[in-house]
This record gives C-alpha cells, structure tokens and sequence, in this order.
C-alpha cells in the first residue's frame, strides 16, 4: 500500500516541479499547490498506515485499547495543510499584484528592477523585446 | 544602528553631562578597591553564561586589570567633561556620549573578563563602537571609509583572536583566564602552540596597530579629538597590549614569542617615531607617535624578565597620562584657532596660559625630564631593553632613538606653537575650561607621580606586573638609582633629541621625499584586497544572481536532487525497495483518477480544467486522510480545498488565460523533464525506503498514554496541537497571521495606488 | 447572484455553519474537529455570505475587524499560556478546573485562539480581495 503511495507521491512531485519551472506565474501557481498536497501526502505515509482506526480514546476508557493510527504525522499534516493554505493565499495575491504591476504572467518578461525602468513611458515594450 | 533622533538643532546638553557621574562612580569605586587588589587578592565574579559549552560570565579584578580599570574611568571621565565643551551645538551630542560610555564599558568588560569568550565579546564590542566613533562624522566620506578600513582589520584581527582562544580551549579545556597559567607548559608542548601564537598575536597587533597592520590608526584621526584622546591612544589601541601581558604568562617566554615581539615591535617605535617627525599635523603627530609607543610596549612585552615587564606596564601609564593630554590640547588648539598645522600657529601661550601649562607639562613627561613620570618610564625602559633574552643591543638601541626622536617631537609640540613667535592664526581666547581643566589635571599628574615614584610604583605598577609575571617580583620605582648605563643612555637620549630638534626642519624634508616614494605600503595592499574582494562580489553576482528565476529553480531543484539522490542512491539499491502491494480495487480507481488529474493539470490551456484537476487531487488526498484513520486531516484538508476554490474563484480569474508558453529551446525542455522526472523518482524512493522499516512510535505512544490521564482530551490529534506541542502551534498560528498580513498589505498597496 | 432564494438560504446556511463551528471547538478536544477545522468551517460560511450579500454585510456581521480578530486571537493563546506561568509551571502548560472533575482547561482557550487567528487570517484576506 505504502509503495503505491509513495509512487503516487513522486507523480505529484514531478508533476509540480514540472510546472513550477514554467515560467508562467499561473502554472507555478498548480505546481505549488500540488507540491504541498505531495508534502503533506508524504508525511502522512511516512507515519506508517498499518492502522486505520482514527487517534481517538473511547468513552470510559483513559488510555487507548487497540492500536490506532499514528498520531504524530497526522497533527503534523494538520498545521502544514493551514500553514500552506496561508502562504498559498499569500502567492496568490502576490502572483495577482505582479500581473497587475508588470502586466504579463511571463516571468522572462519581468523585468528585474521593477515596473519603473521596464517602462519609461506608456511604451509597453519589455526588455526582452528591445533586445537584438 | 542605535539612532536617537535629535529633532531640536541644539540638542539638550544635559544627559551628556550626566552621563560623566557613571565613569566617575565606577573611578570612585575602584579606587577603593585597590588596597584590596594591592595585598594580592583579585575580586571575582561569575555568572553562568552558556555552561553546556563552558563560557561562563566571569569577570577578574586584580593589578593588570585594575590598572587599565583605573586609566579607563579617569581618563573617561575627564575626556567626558572635555566632550562637553567639544561638542557644543552638535546636533548628535547625546549619540556621541551614548557611543562613548557604551564603548567605556565595553573596555572596562575587556579589561575585567575572567572568560576567553567573554572577553572576545567585549574585544569585538570595542571595535564596533571604535567604529561607529571613528564614523561619528558619517558626512564626510573619509570618516566613512577610516571607520570601515578601522573595522575590518581590526574585526579580521579578532576573528582569528576568537579562533586562537578556541584552540586554547581544546586544548586546556579551560576557558578561565585566571587558570591557563597553570596550563603554560602545556600549551607551549602542544603542536597547536604556533597557530594558537599566530592568531592571539593577529588580534593584537591588528589592535594595537602593530606593523603592518599600522596604517589603520592614523585614518582613524577622522574621529572628533575626544574619541582620539580616549579610544585612539589611553584605551582601545591599548586592548591589544593588554591581551600581550594578559598571555604573558601562558603563551609568552618562548623563543619565537619574545624574537616576533622584539622585532616587530622596535621596528613599529622606529617607523611611528619616523614618521611622526614628517608630519606637521598636530593630531597626525600625535597618532604616529602613538604607534612608536605601542610598539614599545610590544617590545618589552616580548622580555621575561621583571625589569621588561616593568617597563611595559610603567610606559603604558606614563603614555596614556601624557598622550591623551595632549590629544585634548590638539583638540583645544583646533577649537580657539581652527587649525592643527603646527606651522600656522605660534605663541600661544600668551592668550591660552592654562592649555600651554597643560601642554609643557604632558610633553616634559613625554621627553622624559628627570622630576615627570616619563623619566621614570625612560630609566626602567633602558633597564628592561638591556635584560632582554634576545636582541637586547637592538632593544636598548631602538629604545633610544625612539626615545630620542620623542624628545624632539615633544619639544616640537610646545617650544614654538606656545612660546615662539606669533604666526598668522591668532586664537579666541583660552579654550573652555572643560577643555582644559583634564590636560591641565593629567599634566600636574605627569609632575606628581613623577615626585613620588615609589608610591606610583607600589600601587600601580607592581600589582600589575605581579599579575603577569611568573615569579612574585617587588616593583621599586625611583627618582635616581645612582650613575649607571640607564642613566647615561636617559642622558644621551636628551641630547640627541635636542640635535633632532635643530634638524627638524632638514629630517621632516628628507622623510617627507623618501616616505611616498616607497614602493608597497600595507595600507596600498589591504586598498588592493579590498578591492578584488568587491569586484569578485561584483563577479559572482552577475553570474549567480541575474534575474532568471528559471535559473534559480534550476540550481536550486537541481542542487537538492543532485545531492540527496547522490547519497540515497549510492546506500540502498532500488530494486530491493519494491514490494509487492495489496490494496482494494476502489482504492486503486481513486488512485487512477489522481493521477489523471495530475496528467491534466500538468497539460490543462484552461484554468477551469486544472483548477477541476486540482479539486481532484485535493479531495483524493482527503480520501485517503479519512481512510487511513486520520478524520481531523481529511476534514482539514477538505475545507481547505473549498476555501482555495473560492479565493481562486475570486483572483485566478482575474489573471489572463494561460498562454501556450513553449520552452524557449531543447536544453531548457530537457532540464525541466529531467528535474521533474528525477525529484518525482527521488521522493518516490525515498518514501519507499522509509516505509520498509517499522515506524518507531515511541513518541506516538506517549501521546496516546498521556493524552487522556494528563491532558484529559479524548483526541490524540487535538491534544498534540493545543497542549502537548502548542508552542509549535503558537509559532505556526503567527505564521498564518502574518503572512495573511502581508497579503493585505499587497492588497491594500494596490489600493491606495492612484 | 443576489437572487432572493440565495440570499433566505444562505443565511440560514451560514447560521447552521456557525453553530456547527462553535460546535467543533467544543468538542475538538475529545473528537475530531478543533480550532484549525472550527475556523475554516466558519470562514466557508462567512465566505458564502460575502459572496452572496457582499463583504460589506460580513463586516456588519463580524462587528470585529478581521485583523483584530488575528491579534485578539494571538493574545489570547499567549495568554493561555501565561495562566500556566502563574500556576508555577512552564509557559503554555495546561491548567485545569476545577481540579477534581475536569470540565474546561487552557487548551481550550489556546484552541479558541487558534480559531481566531485562522479565521481572522482567512477573512482579512478573503474580504480585501472581494472588496477590489
């Protein structure tokens, strides 16, 4: 089980570093999204999942009867899925105010020293296309 | 940088002048510690610091200490008071007496630690506010670049102090300065002995502007004429000398000790003395023969015998008595005429008859006139120079003419600038009696303590000799020993100063023509490191950082997969990782459709589809959290995914369409699937490997046996968040704040834009 | 979208959904649910309404500016912590009342905090977007 997991994993993996190097801010944006569902998927099989009954102790007892899932990666995984979901908000918003900004979602068309010198005027020219 | 805003042009001058009761009280309170230190029992105190790496807080007073101690709060505060007057109406007054008691207790720290690592800190302190005051001026680009050439030798120099002081620790395991004397023999067998050496003698001399670390400190003149006074001759080129003595007796007596002492040292006296004839600015002579004075120091460091040492210790009070007098008279020339050309000004001291008392009697005692301490320091110097184990003739000989070039020098400074005739520049007036009520108070010192030797010598001079010194030895300091070689060098000395001063004029034009002509400078060659450091910065950074965030990624994703499968691959061959799996048939359509979702999203032209990809992968990731016993991550993870949809419902569609974006050419298609096809198989096998072992659950176990009993919580999950590992919880909540914070800053930027 | 339908239902959707997450506080200590889950329950509800009615209405609704609802939150879970402080043990340590009998705890306050802070994060963000 864990192995077909784990090659499902990788696809998730390749599949987000494939399109983070797309130069294209809305395809980075898929590829950091499926990137942290890998991550979080990872960690969660690496917890092993031997057990299935869920980290809960029944009423009327006070410590756990049978063996139940790990609990450990699972608290993990709770916080990165919020934590990543607070950044991936935070991209979002940046990846959008860029476009805004720089007008394009080419990261080779971005100039490096911002929107001030990539436009002297209203000349919507970028440095790229001003080259030889 | 600790910036105190002075809104008002003429800030309030009375915190400055407050500031003076905190070196006055510590003066007060070591002075009466000296009986104490006097019948040879130090005062300790120690805290615990870091003690699993065995630094302690400890601080030491005994005679060495007690001596810098002394010269530090007295001439802190006398320098205080002079600043009062100095810096009137500078807008940044109070900054310059928040840096001048921060940097006098960073000194007093130095002088004081009992730890290595202790007193590396306050080494390095030191430097730092030599910095920011050598800086004071941050106008003016020379300041700029006196106070960063000052910082950097001098923080190189302590770099590898701090490197020195951990070999000392491994190899004593000890960082105790009270307690590495009794590890001398030790260290001086040990192979380590001649880096350890290397590096104290690195900090020290870069400190204490030994050559050919020299050039620094006539640069930091830049400094305001206080801080020359203070840091730049009394206290922190002095920290340098204090370490020498301070690893007397743990590194020194050896043969390469005392022959690197001995010769760098006289040859420093002889190029400061030299050098300090050719010039005619007053602040400028006064650095270079601040120099010719450390080296001195250096030099008779480098002996072991009590007269050496003697002599060490006894110039340093007689120098940072007369020297930093002097400084404050240079600084009370300037301020009455508005120059410090010695050739412009004349006769002075018919209009400044209390700076001109000050100045006569500082430069006596630095021309060494039988009656002023500096004869004293003249006599014992000879008696050292001739009981020096090695060069001894060399010693006595660079001994005299420095000693012969500073009589010249010091009747330079007073004969014709107080007493000849007046030039062209004619001063306002006596200076502020702030300005010279110090140089007069350490001038009557230099004749007073120069009366009463014996005293001098009994409560300074010998309990600091003592404490560097093997053997117990008794300091006895006199006006005459009687007709003996000392006598007739102190004698000859006068003399040949008297020639120097006829032919000043003749040796300060034959200098003046010979000093630019030599070909390489240490100063031209620290310019030239300096130099090719930046452009090399310059390099590289063209190279690594040149704004293709594809290039990044490609070194960055490239780098991981490169180095972690290197190590992975080369320790457990992948065919023994597979393992045949079991699982049910709908598991196995939910695992299909995932990676469906992955092959559409990778490919999608239309965002709708890869968002309806992504929903995809989410949810069969919540599946599999929910079926594998795992309820609060799959409920997680399923809100999570909502939330997402609705944020990209309101912001993806606002961005364009994805654009079919080919690669720009076949190398860069062949980078991307190679990266992406070899992280994919990494983490693939990397989870695969770490799924062939059992998981150790000990940690899990205890959750699961506490969770209910202390916690009282029936879900494990919960408990780990909010009780057992909430400072994690704590931190990862910040996070979620803050960079929800500066999403809305983004937002809100865009706003506010016209 | 603001049909008359939509609107009678989402509020009575978005009140259900409130009581729902001010249930899975309660009772994320002994079952699943907890703050993380409670908070993105609740901001999906405010999320319906602000798309239905407008983030104004939200606004109106909340009577708590999101930020500060972050930073009250932040407050209280340090907070929580502290009592543990003046109970003489470690920072963030649990206390418990009454002693014999437990019935509420600090990681209950730390776990509402937790709520705040996430709710108050997702709204900050989610408002300003709609109101651009």
């Amino acid at each position: 089980m864990e192995t077909v997991l784990a090659i499902v994993c990788g696809c998730l993996v390749a599949g987000g570093i494939y399109l983070l190097l797309s130069q294209n801010l809305v395809r980075m944006l898929f590829g950091l999204i499926m990137l942290s569902n890998a991550v979080n998927l990872a960690i969660f099989v690496a917890g092993g999942l031997t057990h299935t009954q869920p980290a809960l102790i029944a009423a009327g007892d006070s410590v756990p009867g049978a063996s139940m899932a790990n609990a450990l990666p699972q608290a993990l995984v709770l916080t990165a899925i919020v934590i990543g979901f607070a950044l991936l908000v935070f991209m979002f918003v940046l990846f959008y105010r860029s476009y805004e900004v720089l007008g394009t979602t080419d990261t080779r068309r971005m100039p490096e020293d911002g929107p001030a010198r990539a436009y002297p005027s209203q000349n919507t020219t970028t440095r790229q296309e001003m080259g030889p | 940088m600790m910036a105190i805003s002075t809104h008002n042009h003429r800030s309030n001058p009375w915190p400055g002048r407050l500031s003076a009761l905190l070196p006055l009280g510590l003066l007060v309170g070591l002075v009466f510690q000296a009986p104490r230190i006097q019948s040879g029992r130090p005062l300790a105190l120690a805290f615990e610091w870091v003690p699993g790496l065995n630094v302690h807080f400890a601080l030491l007073l005994d005679g060495v200490g007690l001596l810098f101690a002394l010269i530090i709060t007295a001439i802190g505060l006398l320098v205080t008071i002079y600043a009062d007057a100095y810096m009137v109406g500078h807008p940044q007054r109070n900054r310059f007496f928040l840096y001048l008691h921060a940097f006098l207790l960073s000194m007093l720290g130095l002088v004081l630690s009992n730890d290595l690592i202790l007193l590396f800190v306050f080494w390095e302190l030191t430097s730092l506010f030599s910095f920011l005051l050598i800086g004071f001026e941050h106008a003016s680009a020379q300041a700029r670049n006196s106070a960063r050439q000052a910082l950097l030798v001098t923080g190189c120099g302590g770099l590898l102090l701090l490197v020195g002081f951990l070999m000392v620790g491994q190899v004593t395991g000890t960082y105790a300065l009270s307690e590495l004397p009794g590890h001398a023999a030790q260290l001086h067998r040990h192979s380590l002995y001649l880096s350890i050496l290397m590096c104290m003698l690195a900090g020290a001399f870069t400190k204490s502007a030994q050559f050919p670390f020299h050039f620094w400190l006539p640069n930091a003149m830049a400094a305001p004429t206080p801080i020359s006074a203070f840091l730049h001759s009394a206290t922190m080129v002095k920290a340098g000398i204090y370490l020498l003595a301070r690893l007397h007796p743990v590194l020194g007596g050896t043969p390469v000790w005392m022959t690197t002492l001995v010769l760098l040292g006289a040859f420093t006296a002889l190029w400061g003395a030299a050098v300090s004839i050719a010039r005619t600015e007053l602040k400028s002579i006064l650095a270079q023969t601040t120099i010719m004075a450390l080296g001195i120091m250096t030099m008779f460091l480098g002996g072991r015998s009590a007269p050496a040492l003697t002599a060490a210790m006894t110039f340093l009070l007689v120098h940072s008595l007369y020297k930093s007098a002097l400084f404050m008279v240079a600084g009370a020339i300037d301020h009455q005429t508005g120059t410090r050309e010695i050739e412009k000004i004349g006769g002075l001291a018919r209009f400044m008859p209390f700076t001109a008392a000050a100045t006569l009697f500082a430069t006596l005692s630095m021309a060494g006139f039988p009656l002023f301490i500096g004869f004293i320091g003249k006599e014992i110097m000879y008696k050292g120079a001739l009981t020096e184990d090695v060069f001894p003739g060399l010693a006595a000989g660079a001994t005299l003419v420095s000693n012969a070039l500073m009589t010249a020098v010091a009747a330079t400074l007073v004969l014709r600038p107080f007493w000849g005739q007046p030039r062209k520049v004619h001063p306002s007036g006596e200076a502020p009696w702030q300005m010279w009520i110090g140089p007069l108070l350490i001038g009557g010192t230099c004749l007073g303590f120069g009366l009463i030797p014996d005293w001098v010598g009994h409560w300074l001079v010998e309990p600091a000799v003592r404490a560097i010194h093997v053997t117990p030895v008794d300091v006895e300091l006199k006006l005459f020993y009687g007709f003996n070689t000392p006598l007739l060098l102190s004698m000859i000395t006068i003399l040949m100063g008297g020639s120097f001063y006829v032919f000043r004029r003749w040796l300060r034009r034959r200098l003046s023509q010979l000093l630019p002509a030599l070909p390489i400078t240490t100063e031209g060659l620290y310019e030239g490191l300096v130099a090719a450091v930046i452009s090399f910065a310059k390099w590289q950074t063209r190279r690594l950082q040149n704004g293709s965030l594809f290039q990044y990624l490609v070194v960055i994703i490239g780098a991981t997969v490169v180095s972690v499968g290197w190590v992975f691959l080369g320790s457990a061959p992948l065919s023994a990782l597979w393992n045949p799996p079991e699982f049910p048939g709908w598991l196995g359509l939910l695992l299909i459709a995932m990676l469906m979702a992955i092959g559409i999203v990778v490919q999608a032209r239309s965002r709708v589809l890869a968002i309806c990809g992504l929903g995809v992968i989410g949810a069969g990731a919540a599946i599999l959290f929910l079926v594998f016993g795992a309820p609060d991550v799959g409920l997680t993870q399923i809100l999570v995914e909502t939330l997402t949809l609705i944020i990209v419902a309101i912001v993806l569609l606002r961005l364009p369409p994805i654009e079919p974006q080919p690669d720009a050419n076949r190398l860069q298609h062949t980078l991307r699937l190679t990266l992406s096809i070899g992280s994919g198989v990494l983490v693939s096998a990397f989870l695969i490997a770490v799924t062939q072992h059992d998981v150790d659950r000990t940690i899990t176990t205890f959750y699961e046996q506490a969770s209910y009993i202390q916690a009282h919580g029936r879900n494990i999950v919960n408990v780990i968040l909010v009780d057992f590992r909430s400072l994690d919880t704590l931190g990862e909540i910040t996070v979620v704040a803050v960079s929800a914070l500066a999403a809305r800053a983004l937002i809100r930027k865009k706003r506010s834009a016209p | 979208m603001r049909s008359v339908i939509l609107k009678t239902a989402t509020r009575l959707v978005s009140a259900l959904v409130m009581v729902l997450a001010v249930y899975l506080l309660w009772r994320g200590h002994h079952a699943p649910g907890g703050g993380f889950i409670a908070a993105l329950v609740a901001a999906t509800g405010f999320a319906l309404v602000a798309l239905s009615e407008g983030p104004a209405a939200v606004r109106q609704g909340l009577r708590l500016r999101p930020s500060h609802m972050m930073g009250a939150g932040l407050g209280l879970a340090l907070g929580s912590g502290v009592i543990g402080m003046l109970a003489q043990r470690p920072f963030l340590t649990g206390v418990w009342w009454p002693p014999s009998g437990v019935v509420v705890g600090t990681p209950l306050l730390f776990d509402t905090g937790v709520f705040m802070v996430v709710l108050g994060a997702i709204l900050s963000v989610l408002l300003a977007l709609e109101e651009t």
